[in-house]
Formats: C-alpha cells, sequence, structure tokens
C-alpha cells in the first residue's frame, strides 16, 4: 500500500503565500556533497477532498474495513480522553493529558508504520499505544499509579512505557525522546534490521536542543527516522508562531539534508499517507523525514490547564468545524461504511469497558513500600537497602493506605 | 607483563571488550580516525570500522542521546565526552533519561552505557578544562560513578564498569593519564565495583580520596611518617556507590579522618564521606573529620596549583588531626 509520489517528492509544490520560500530540489547549494538535496512539500497534503473523493496522487487505498477500524480507534480514543478527563475533575485520578482534536494525527501516523516499526512517544500519543496493543486496563492503571501499573506507581498518569507493543517511554522533559529515537534507529541500521522508528513531538519541541541534535544526526548518519511533528498550535500557552522564525515547522528539514512534509494534521487519510511515504522512504535507506502535521489541541494543555487565559472561543471554534473525528465520520457516511447505531454501540461499550477498569484499578492496591526501591539499580546497593529498611520500620504517611 | 599508562590501559580495555562483545561501540567527538583528543581510542577505528567507532556531530546532548537509543535497541555504547566540562549539555539526557530508564518504565527499559570522560586540574586547562563534576552526578539516583587512579585498576575497572548492568560515568583523572604507569596483565579481568584500595597502611589517622589527588595524599602521608604518623591512604576508585565497609572499619582502627578531594569543597562527595563517618562510627572518633579540597570558586588558571589540594595542602592537616 503505497502513498508515495515521485513527482510531488523532489519539487516544490508551494501553493500558499508568496512569502514561503521554494523549495531546495536540485538548486546550486550543495553544501555537504549528498547528491541533490531533499526536497520539502510545503503545501498541506490533504486526500479527503470536501465532496467525499479522494486526492488520487496521495490515496493510500486503505480498504473499507481499515478505514472503518482507524475510525473506530479515535472515536475510542476520543471517549477514553473525555471519561478521564471527567475523573480527573472528580478527584479520582491526578492528572491527565490528552489528544482532544489530534487523533487523526496520532492515529493516522501510528497505523502507518509497520508492525516492526517503533513508536517513541511525546506523552499525548495514549491512542497509538492502545492500537499497538497494550490493555486498557494496563493503561488505565498507569492512570491510577496502583500496584498493576506497569511503571509500578513511579511516574505520573500517562507517563506509561510500552516495550512489548514497540513502544518506548514517556518523560516530562521537551524533545529527550527525538535524538534517542534516532539513536535506536540508527542502531537497527548498523544491525542492517528492517525498522523505522516514528518519533512524536510538538512544534514547541522544534525549539529544543534535542530536536536539532536529533534532525542533525538524522541527517548526517541517514538513520530511519519520522519526525512526527503534531503542530496543534500551541505549547501550553505559546503559539506556534512564536516557536521559530522559519515559514514553516517543516522547512526546518532543509538546514539538516532530510525530507519535510506538510499534511492536513485532521485528515486521517492525509497523515496516513505522509507518514507511510517517511516510513518507506526511510526503510529503503533514504533517511529520515520532518512531518509537519497541521492539527489543533482543543484541549488545555492538560488538566492542569485552563486554555481560556491565552485563546479566543472563536479559534478554538474554528477548528471545532474541522474535528478530525467528525470530518471522518462525513467521510465514512459518504460512503455508506458507518452510521450512528455503530457509533453509539462502540461509544457505549468503550465506557462500559472503561468504567470496568477504572473499577477495578481503583480495587487494586498500592505499589508495595519495598517497589519504591526497585529498579533504581539492577540491585540494591547497601544505601538503599538501609535507606528501604528506614521507610519500613519508620511511620507511614497518612492517606496512603499503607 | 606490560607496562602501561592509563591511557594504553583504557585503550586496552576497550579493544578486549570491543572484540568480546560486538555490541559494544565507541562514539564521541574525535574518536575515530585521529583516536580522541588523549588518543585513548587510538587505533580502534582502523581496527574496527566507522560503525563501531563513530565521529560524532560536535554535540554532547546528541552524543548521549543518541546513545541511550542505542543502548534500548540493545548495542552496547561506550560515548566519550571530549573533557569533562562539556558534559552538561548532555546533563538532561543523563539526569532526565539514562539514570531513570528503567525505574520510570518499570524495568521495562534498562539504558546501559559507558560513558568516559576525562576529569580534574593540573593540566594548564583552566575552568573549561579542570573541572571534576563527580558530586553532580552522585546525587542523582541510578548512576554508578569509577574514578581510577593507577593503569591496572584503569582496564579492570574499566571491563567491570562495561559488564556492570547499570550505567556509569568512568571519570578519567586526565592529570595522570601518562604519568601514572604500571603493570597490566595482558586479556580479561575485572577490578570489582563500590571496592575502595587501602593503597598505604596506617594506625594513626584515615585519609579517603580517589583520583589524581591519590598521589598528592600518598605524597603527604610520606612526609607525615617522618613525623612519625602513619596515615592509611584509602582509595575510593568506585565513588558511586562507594565501599563503606572499607572507610568505616579503616576510620574504627585510627579514630581520625581527612577527606582530600579536587572538587569544590561545598556539597563535594567529601561531604557525604564525613556524614556517613559520623552516622556510622561517631563514637570511635578522635578528632573532628577534616577535608581538604578545592576551593568554592571556578577552576583557576594561573594560580591552578594554589587552588588544588596537594601535599603542601594536605600534610598540615595531617597532622592537625593526628595530634588533635
Amino acid at each position: 500500500m503505497s502513498a508515495t509520489n515521485p513527482t510531488q517528492e523532489t519539487k516544490s509544490t508551494n501553493a500558499g503565500s508568496a512569502a514561503e520560500p521554494k523549495s531546495n530540489g536540485g538548486t546550486a547549494v550543495q553544501p555537504t556533497q549528498r547528491g541533490a538535496l531533499p526536497g520539502v512539500i510545503h503545501e498541506p497534503i490533504r486526500v479527503i477532498r470536501d465532496d467525499g473523493s479522494l486526492d488520487p496522487a496521495w490515496d493510500p487505498k486503505l480498504s473499507d474495513a481499515q478505514m472503518v477500524a482507524l475510525y473506530e480507534q479515535m472515536v475510542r480514543t476520543r471517549i477514553i480522553d473525555e471519561r478521564l478527563v471527567t475523573l480527573q475533575r472528580q478527584g479520582r485520578i491526578g492528572f491527565h493529558i490528552g489528544s482532544l482534536g489530534e487523533e487523526a494525527t496520532i492515529l493516522g501516523s501510528a497505523a502507518a508504520c509497520r508492525p516492526q516499526d517503533w513508536i517513541w512517544p511525546c506523552y499525548r500519543e495514549f491512542g497509538a499505544l492502545l492500537m499497538r496493543g497494550m490493555p486498557l486496563q494496563a493503561y488505565v492503571d498507569n492512570m491510577f499509579g496502583n500496584a498493576n501499573d506497569p511503571v509500578k506507581g513511579r511516574q505520573m498518569p500517562d507517563h506509561y512505557s510500552g516495550k512489548p507493543y514497540k513502544f518506548g517511554s514517556v518523560s516530562s522533559p521537551i524533545g529527550t525522546q527525538i535524538t534517542q529515537a534516532v539513536g535506536f534507529g540508527w542502531a537497527a541500521k548498523m544491525r542492517k534490521d528492517d525498522l523505522v522508528t516514528l518519533v512524536y513531538f510538538g512544534e514547541g519541541a522544534t525549539s529544543s536542543n534535542e530536536f536539532h541534535n536529533g534532525a542533525n544526526f538524522a541527517g548526517v548518519f541517514k538513520t530511519p527516522t519520522v519526525f512526527l511533528c503534531r503542530n496543534n498550535g500551541w505549547a501550553i500557552s505559546v503559539p506556534a508562531h512564536k516557536q521559530s522564525g522559519s515559514q514553516t515547522f517543516a522547512d526546518k528539514a532543509v538546514a539538516y539534508g532530510i525530507h519535510g512534509v506538510r499534511c492536513d494534521g485532521n485528515d486521517l487519510l492525509a497523515v496516513y499517507a505522509a507518514t507511510r511515504q517517511a516510513v518507506e522512504r526511510a526503510a529503503r535507506g533514504e533517511g529520515a523525514t520532518l512531518v509537519e502535521s497541521l492539527t489543533y489541541r482543543l484541549s488545555g494543555h492538560s488538566t492542569s490547564d485552563d486554555p481560556k487565559a491565552y485563546r479566543k472561543d472563536t479559534e478554538v471554534d474554528a477548528w471545532k468545524s474541522k474535528d478530525p473525528n467528525v470530518r471522518f465520520r462525513a467521510f465514512l457516511d459518504k460512503r455508506g461504511l458507518y452510521d450512528d447505531k455503530r457509533q453509539t454501540t462502540l461509544e457505549e461499550q468503550t465506557a462500559a469497558e472503561l468504567a470496568d477498569c477504572v473499577k477495578a484499578a481503583e480495587a487494586a492496591p498500592l505499589p508495595s513500600l519495598e517497589s519504591m526501591f526497585d529498579d533504581v539499580y539492577a540491585e540494591l546497593p547497601w544505601h538503599l537497602r538501609e535507606q528501604r529498611a528506614e521507610l519500613l520500620a519508620g511511620p507511614r504517611a497518612k492517606g496512603h493506605g499503607h | 607483563m606490560p607496562q602501561m599508562n592509563m591511557v594504553q590501559a583504557i585503550n586496552d580495555a576497550l579493544r578486549l571488550e570491543m572484540k568480546r562483545d560486538d555490541r559494544v561501540v565507541v562514539l564521541g567527538e574525535d574518536v575515530g580516525k585521529v583516536g580522541g583528543v588523549f588518543r585513548v581510542t587510538a587505533g580502534l577505528y582502523d581496527e574496527f570500522g566507522e560503525d563501531r567507532v563513530i565521529d560524532t556531530p560536535l554535540s554532547e546532548g546528541g552524543i548521549i542521546g543518541t546513545a541511550i537509543g542505542m543502548a534500548l535497541y540493545g548495542l552496547l555504547p561506550i560515548p566519550e565526552i571530549q573533557f569533562g566540562d562539556f558534559i552538561f549539555p548532555a546533563y538532561d539526557q543523563i539526569v532526565s533519561e539514562l539514570a531513570k530508564f528503567r525505574y520510570r518504565s518499570g524495568g521495562e527499559y534498562p539504558s546501559k552505557l559507558v560513558i568516559r570522560t576525562p576529569v580534574g586540574g593540573g593540566i594548564r586547562g583552566g575552568h573549561y578544562h579542570s573541572q571534576s563534576p563527580e558530586s553532580q552526578f552522585i546525587h542523582v539516583a541510578g548512576l554508578k560513578v569509577v574514578c581510577p587512579t593507577n593503569p591496572y585498576d584503569a582496564k579492570g575497572l574499566l571491563l567491570a564498569s562495561i559488564r556492570d548492568p547499570d550505567p556509569v560515568l568512568f571519570f578519567e583523572p586526565k592529570r595522570i593519564y601518562r604519568a601514572a604507569k604500571g603493570e597490566v596483565p595482558e586479556g580479561d579481568y575485572t577490578v570489582p565495583l563500590s571496592k575502595a584500595a587501602v593503597v598505604r597502611p596506617g594506625k594513626h589517622l584515615t585519609v579517603v580520596t580517589w583520583g589524581a589527588m591519590l598521589y598528592e595524599a600518598l605524597d603527604a602521608a610520606n612526609q607525615a611518617a617522618q613525623k612519625g604518623i602513619e596515615a592509611e591512604v584509602i582509595d575510593l576508585r568506585t565513588l558511586w556507590p562507594l565501599d563503606i565497609d572499607t572507610i568505616v572499619e579503616s576510620v574504627k582502627k585510627t579514630g581520625r579522618v581527612v577527606v582530600v578531594h579536587e572538587a569544590p569543597k561545598t556539597c563535594g562527595l567529601g561531604s557525604e564521606v564525613v556524614a556517613l563517618i559520623n552516622e556510622k562510627c561517631f563514637l570511635h572518633l578522635e578528632a573532628p573529620p577534616a577535608r581538604v579540597c578545592g576551593f568554592d570558586t571556578p577552576f583557576p588558571y594561573t594560580l591552578e596549583m594554589e587552588y588544588l589540594p596537594l601535599a603542601h595542602r594536605i600534610l598540615p592537616q595531617l597532622v592537625t588531626t593526628a595530634q588533635f
């Protein structure tokens, strides 16, 4: 299933403002003696047209069943997201950081990976983790930090780890996963393993040193990396235009000698097509791609954030009209592939499944006191043995159930 | 048995392990063709090729970040940071990522690196080529910190560090890179981590030290012996987790202790050593534990020999502590 369009790959399809820079494909600038410079596709790829037809240049040619399955993942992600916000408001979990409005970007790109490819998350990609196979119960246990939490209650909610699902480990510092994903893919390349890494980050992370490091190493060593920049408009309260003086975030690819492409991040098939092309290119040994997926964070940064403090409702409303789930449902409707009954059933099933998971998570014990000291080192050194004994012998904190 | 200096011994350990374990890769600035600015990786590029001895772009954060990724994939990277003073662009990757990966992932993702870097002053390097940043890593849960003082230990400790399951910062005292020479066995051997060495036995007081200052402490101890003061000198070798048993056993015997290190005094590892001694053998003490350290200034250029806790500064403290 190919999404490639070789003619578009090397020439600019710049149909945007006149101020947008031209593509560098094949121009006179040759600073690194690496042959023709990769191009940047500035005009965002869009596959689903308003009339419901698909742009044949980029149609990823998914089957009806694949499209329905992906749509159901988007719906499921949305329902879980909304319920977790409610649980946080009720004080039952401490925190949630979600993907409201970014479902097409996250699920479309994750779906475009092959089974052997690895995903390096930022912290908004729980939908991709669940699609990759993590049981909902394990994810909910992570939200509660209980004894069954795969990361043993050691991190905030949504700081999951999914090695069995070829999915990385979440940390809060911005951009650190980018260089790690490059190194991971680079190692696979050294071992001649057919494997691509997809790494997620927001547009704010393009300001981090780790974005620069990762993109630079990827360019120099031609690593099989897909840099998936979720340009969702806001880094907490700072708008995208204050992160960079570049015309687009995809333009940054030029300086690193990697490919750049923009896509309509609320068009599931466009994200899929752009990512799939990048994955295939990386797998062919042609190096990394920076995919700028244009989307919008409909919610606050996290449950700790009130976006009304820094952005207007009119802006949010304008993006709500481009809701990726609504758009994809309308597309499916035009093809007669989905209906309200199916959606209602899915929503009810998801809500019920989640409620069961929450019930089990709330009933689960807390992590053991001893577990605080495990995994700091492979074996407990003397000072941690002493401190563990001190904790076990000492008085207990109130309200923690031990 | 061949005579080697520290540089040759570390090089020998790297070569041995690269032959033995094909997961091992070396990466860093200038480590490839030129063999590193101190020539520690000399010859490895020609022997093992550019995929295993990698000249990287000039970015410490990029070196450690990509090395972590390689480690997660299953390689065993040994990145070199050209000077310990330049490790701070990678501090986020080391502190937030490398040190916490196993813990934060519930044990799913052990992340194993040995980060080699030259440390310490006395080479007219000013404050960007002379610092001893061990405390800034010891304070981070999940890291081990090793600092050899002679070629035998350098090889054996590096091999042990590579085979240890935890991330290790391997600090190489550059002042004695070539000055410290000794017999180094050919082939494979290890020096266990977290085991100190009693380098000079003595009964009147204990000196705890590490790195290049070991030789200054020994010099001072030999001078003190002429005054009838027999100092027991302990080389920590592994700075964290340190060998508490050897320290406590010695202090229980002598009742007096002086800690010597060239890192700044305040919150240096010496502070922790003194605190541990107070906690574990206070009633054996005959004198207040003392520290002879670098001063709490940036590392100076012209006056570096006044900054370092050399033998001339250690000796008076040995006398004071012994006679307290």
